[in-house]
C-alpha cells in the first residue's frame, strides 16, 4: 500500500490479510489464491503488508478491551491515512471486527469477506468455474463460520461460489444458523479447551462423516485448521479435503 | 352477598401482592446499568410482533413449537373467560355475557371449551416428556430440585385449571338442561358435555360441584399469577418487553466500552479530553448490578427451556458451561441482592458476587463466543454479553486471564498478531507456492 500511495495511485480496494492469513502456512495459501483471483478479474489492491496490525479480535472476545481499542485506533489511523474506503478480508473474525466495531470508534469503511466479493463477481460474470480442476460430482458440503454466518447472517455468499461447480452440495445435519461452531472462536484458538469429554472440532467430525462429503468448504482460517485438525484426527486425510472458498474457486478456474 | 365479598377480597389481596412482587423484580431489574435501547421503536415493535407474540423463533422445534402455540394460544383466548368470570364475581351474575351475545356465546364457549382440551392434552405431552421420555434438554447440572419441580407445578396447575374449567362448564350444561334456577341456557358444550355421564343427576349436587370448580378455577388463576414472580413462567409477561429491547446489532457486534474508549483516546493523544469524566465504578462484571438492565431482564424472562445448552458447543463436548446456568445463576443472584435490600437495606454487602460465587471461571473461559445460544433462544435472550463482561473483568479488573490469552495479548500488543512472528514477516506470504 505504501508503494502505491508513493506512487500517487489509489486502490480499488483493500485486501485484509490478517495475522492467520500472513502467518499461517496454510492460511498462507489461501492468501494468495486470493489474490490470485483479484489479479484474475483485474480489480487493483493493495495489501497493508508490515502496516497491518491484529484486528484486536481475538484481545476482545476474551475480554481485553483495552487491546481492542489500542489496536482498533491505531489501524484506523492508517486506513484514514491512505483514505482507504473498501475492504476485502480473508478472514470473517477481521471482517466483523472492521464491519461492525470500528464505526462506533471512527472507522468507516465498506467491509466485505472475500466470499461475498467471489459471489459478486460470480454475479457480474467475471468468474465462472471453467479451465480448471473439475469439481463435477463431487460431494462438497460447507462449514459456516461462526462470525460470517449467525454473527452477520451471511450464509449464501459462500454457498453461491459452491453452486457454479456442478457438483453434489450436500448439508450438514448442524448447518447456516444452527451451524456447530469449529472450537476456535472467542480466542479459544489461543488457548488450550477447558476439559470435557472431546474437543469440538472432533464434534464437528461426526457432522462431517455423516454428509459423506469429500470435500469440506470452509471461509475461515480458524475454522481450516480446525476441521483439518479434525479430519486428520480421524486419518481420512486420503478421503476428505479441507478447502477454502477462494481455493475452490482458484482450483476451478484454473488460476 | 357473601360470596361477592369474599371474591372481591380474594381479588384485592391477589392484584395487590402480584404488583408488589412485580415490583420488585422491576426495582431489581433497574439495579442493572444503564443501556439505551430506545432507538429504532418501528422496528422494535415489529421484532416483539414477530418473536413474542408470532413465536417465529419457537418453530425451530416443531412438536414443542405446536404444542406451546396450544397453551398460548389457550391462555391469552381463555382469558376473554376469566374476564367473565371476573364480572360475575364482583357482581353475583351468572354468564353476564351469555344474553347480550347470544349464539356468538355459545360459539365463544366452545371454541374456549376445544382450546382447553388441546392446552390439557399440551401439558400432559409436556410432562411426559420431562418426566417420562427425561429429554436431555430439561436435565443438565443447573437444573436441579426447585428448577425441575417448578416447570412441573405449572404444567399440574395447567391441568387442574382447565379441569375444573370444563367439570364447571359440564355442571353448569347438565343444569341448564334441567332448566334449574339461574343456569340459563348458554350454548352446546361441544367439549364438556363428554362429561356429563360422569356428574351426577342431581340438581344440588350438581351446583355444588359447579360452584366448587368456579371458585377453584377463579381461585387458582389468581394464585397461579402469583406464583408468576417466583417462577421461570414469569417469561409469559416478560416475553414481549424482553423482546421489544432486544439487541438489534448483528450479533458478532460486541459493544465497543465508552470507558475505555475514553482511556486509549488519551493515551493516543494526551491533549484528549473526555465528554463524560464519570469514571465508571469498575470494568466489566464482577456481580449483577455491574450488568445491565437489560442482562437482568433477560435473568428474569429466562423459562429454562435449555435450547441454549442444547446447541451450545462447549456443552455438547461436556465442559462445565452452560448459556442456561449463566442466565439462572445471574436471576438467583439478582434475587438475593434484592432480598438483601430489602432485609438489610441498601447498601448491604452479603461478601458474595456472581464471579466464583455462582458462575466458575471455568465456565466462563469455555465459551467459543459462537452466538449458537444467542440465535437459539426464542424469546431473544443474550447469555453471551454476560459471559463477555465477566471475562472482561477478569481481564481488565485482576488481570486473571488463562495464561495462554496473556501471552497472546502480549504478541498483539508487541508484535501485531496473536502469535509470536514479527511484524516484518508479514509479506511472507507471497513467497510461498
Amino acid at each position: 500500500m505504501a508503494e502505491m500511495a508513493a506512487a500517487g495511485k489509489e486502490p480499488e480496494i483493500l485486501f485484509w490479510v490478517g495475522c492467520a492469513g500472513s502467518f499461517d502456512e496454510r492460511a498462507q495459501k489461501i492468501t494468495r489464491d486470493i489474490c490470485k483471483i483479484l489479479q484474475h478479474v483485474g480489480i487493483s489492491f493493495a495489501v497493508l503488508g508490515t502496516e497491518e496490525s491484529c484486528t484486536g479480535d481475538p484481545a476482545k472476545r476474551a475480554g481485553n478491551e483495552f487491546l481492542f481499542q489500542m489496536q482498533a485506533m491505531t489501524n484506523i489511523q492508517v486506513l484514514d491515512a491512505y483514505n482507504i474506503k473498501k475492504i476485502v478480508t480473508g478472514c470473517p473474525h477481521c471482517f466483523n471486527t472492521i464491519k461492525n466495531e470500528y464505526p462506533g470508534l471512527g472507522g468507516n469503511y465498506e467491509v466485505i469477506h472475500h466470499s461475498q466479493l467471489i459471489q459478486q463477481l460470480i454475479d457480474e460474470g467475471k468468474l465462472k468455474a471453467e479451465g480448471g480442476e473439475s469439481f463435477k460430482g463431487k460431494r462438497i458440503t460447507y462449514h459456516d463460520p461462526c462470525y460470517l454466518g449467525r454473527g452477520n447472517n451471511i450464509y449464501e455468499a459462500p454457498r453461491k461460489a459452491l453452486e457454479v461447480l456442478d457438483a453434489e452440495l450436500v448439508e450438514m445435519k448442524r448447518c447456516k444458523s444452527n451451524g456447530l461452531c469449529c472450537g476456535a472462536g472467542g480466542a479459544q484458538m489461543f488457548k488450550e479447551p477447558e476439559k470435557g469429554k472431546k474437543d469440538i472440532n472432533i464434534e464437528r467430525m461426526n457432522d462431517v462423516l455423516e454428509a459423506k462429503a469429500q470435500v469440506v468448504a470452509a471461509a475461515c482460517p480458524f475454522c481450516m485448521t480446525m476441521l483439518s485438525d479434525g479430519v486428520k484426527n480421524e486419518n481420512k486425510e486420503q478421503e476428505i479435503q479441507v478447502l477454502d472458498i477462494a481455493e475452490i474457486t482458484v482450483r476451478a478456474n484454473g488460476l | 352477598m357473601i360470596a361477592q365479598i369474599l371474591f372481591i377480597i380474594i381479588l384485592a389481596a391477589a392484584v395487590y401482592l402480584f404488583s408488589k412482587n412485580a415490583g420488585r423484580i422491576r426495582r431489581n431489574i433497574l439495579l442493572g446499568k444503564d443501556t439505551d435501547r430506545s432507538d429504532h421503536p418501528a422496528m422494535r415493535w415489529k421484532t416483539m410482533a414477530k418473536i413474542a407474540l408470532g413465536q417465529t423463533k419457537m418453530v425451530k422445534r416443531p412438536l414443542a413449537a405446536v404444542m406451546h402455540f396450544f397453551i398460548y394460544v389457550g391462555f391469552i383466548i381463555i382469558n376473554l373467560e376469566v374476564m367473565e368470570i371476573m364480572i360475575d364475581g364482583i357482581f353475583g351474575s351468572h354468564r353476564i355475557f351469555s344474553k347480550p351475545l347470544g349464539s356468538l356465546y355459545g360459539l365463544l364457549i366452545g371454541g374456549f371449551e376445544f382450546l382447553a382440551i388441546l392446552v390439557l392434552i399440551a401439558c400432559v405431552v409436556f410432562l411426559a416428556r420431562r418426566n417420562i421420555l427425561r429429554l436431555k434438554r430439561f436435565r443438565g447440572v443447573e437444573m436441579t430440585e426447585w428448577p425441575r419441580s417448578d416447570a412441573n407445578y405449572i404444567l399440574i396447575i395447567e391441568i387442574l385449571l382447565m379441569t375444573a374449567f370444563l367439570t364447571m362448564n359440564a355442571a353448569d350444561h347438565k343444569l341448564q338442561l334441567l332448566n334449574f334456577g339461574h343456569y340459563i341456557k348458554a350454548g352446546s358444550f361441544p367439549v364438556s358435555s363428554f362429561l356429563n355421564s360422569l356428574l351426577p343427576n342431581n340438581a344440588n349436587s350438581l351446583a355444588i360441584i359447579e360452584r366448587v370448580c368456579w371458585w377453584f378455577h377463579i381461585v387458582g388463576i389468581l394464585a397461579f399469577l402469583n406464583y408468576l414472580p417466583y417462577s421461570k413462567h414469569f417469561h409469559i409477561l416478560l416475553a414481549f418487553p424482553n423482546t421489544y429491547y432486544s439487541n438489534l446489532h448483528p450479533k458478532g457486534e460486541f459493544t465497543n466500552m465508552a470507558s475505555v474508549t475514553n482511556e486509549v483516546k488519551a493515551m493516543l493523544d494526551p491533549s484528549f479530553v473526555p465528554e463524560s469524566p464519570a469514571e465508571p465504578a469498575r470494568f466489566g462484571a464482577k456481580d449483577v448490578t455491574d450488568l445491565t438492565w437489560k442482562n437482568l431482564m433477560e435473568a428474569y424472562t429466562c423459562t429454562e427451556c435449555g435450547r441454549c445448552t442444547s446447541v451450545c458447543p462447549a456443552n455438547i463436548t461436556g465442559k462445565l458451561l452452560s448459556p442456561r446456568k449463566i442466565m439462572m445463576d445471574t436471576r438467583d443472584r439478582i434475587t438475593e441482592v434484592g432480598n438483601n435490600i430489602d432485609q438489610f437495606g441498601k447498601d448491604h454487602q452479603d461478601g458474595k458476587a456472581l464471579l466464583d460465587n455462582y458462575i466458575s471461571r471455568e465456565e466462563l473461559w469455555a465459551c467459543t463466543t459462537c452466538n449458537a445460544c444467542v440465535e437459539a433462544c426464542p424469546v431473544n435472550i443474550n447469555p453471551l454479553e454476560i459471559i463477555t463482561e465477566m471475562r472482561r473483568y477478569i481481564v481488565m479488573e485482576e488481570s486473571q486471564a488463562p495464561a495462554s490469552l496473556n501471552n497472546m495479548f502480549g504478541n498483539v500488543e508487541n508484535n501485531g498478531a496473536p502469535w509470536k512472528y514479527s511484524n516484518a514477516d508479514r509479506l511472507n506470504w507471497r513467497e510461498g507456492s
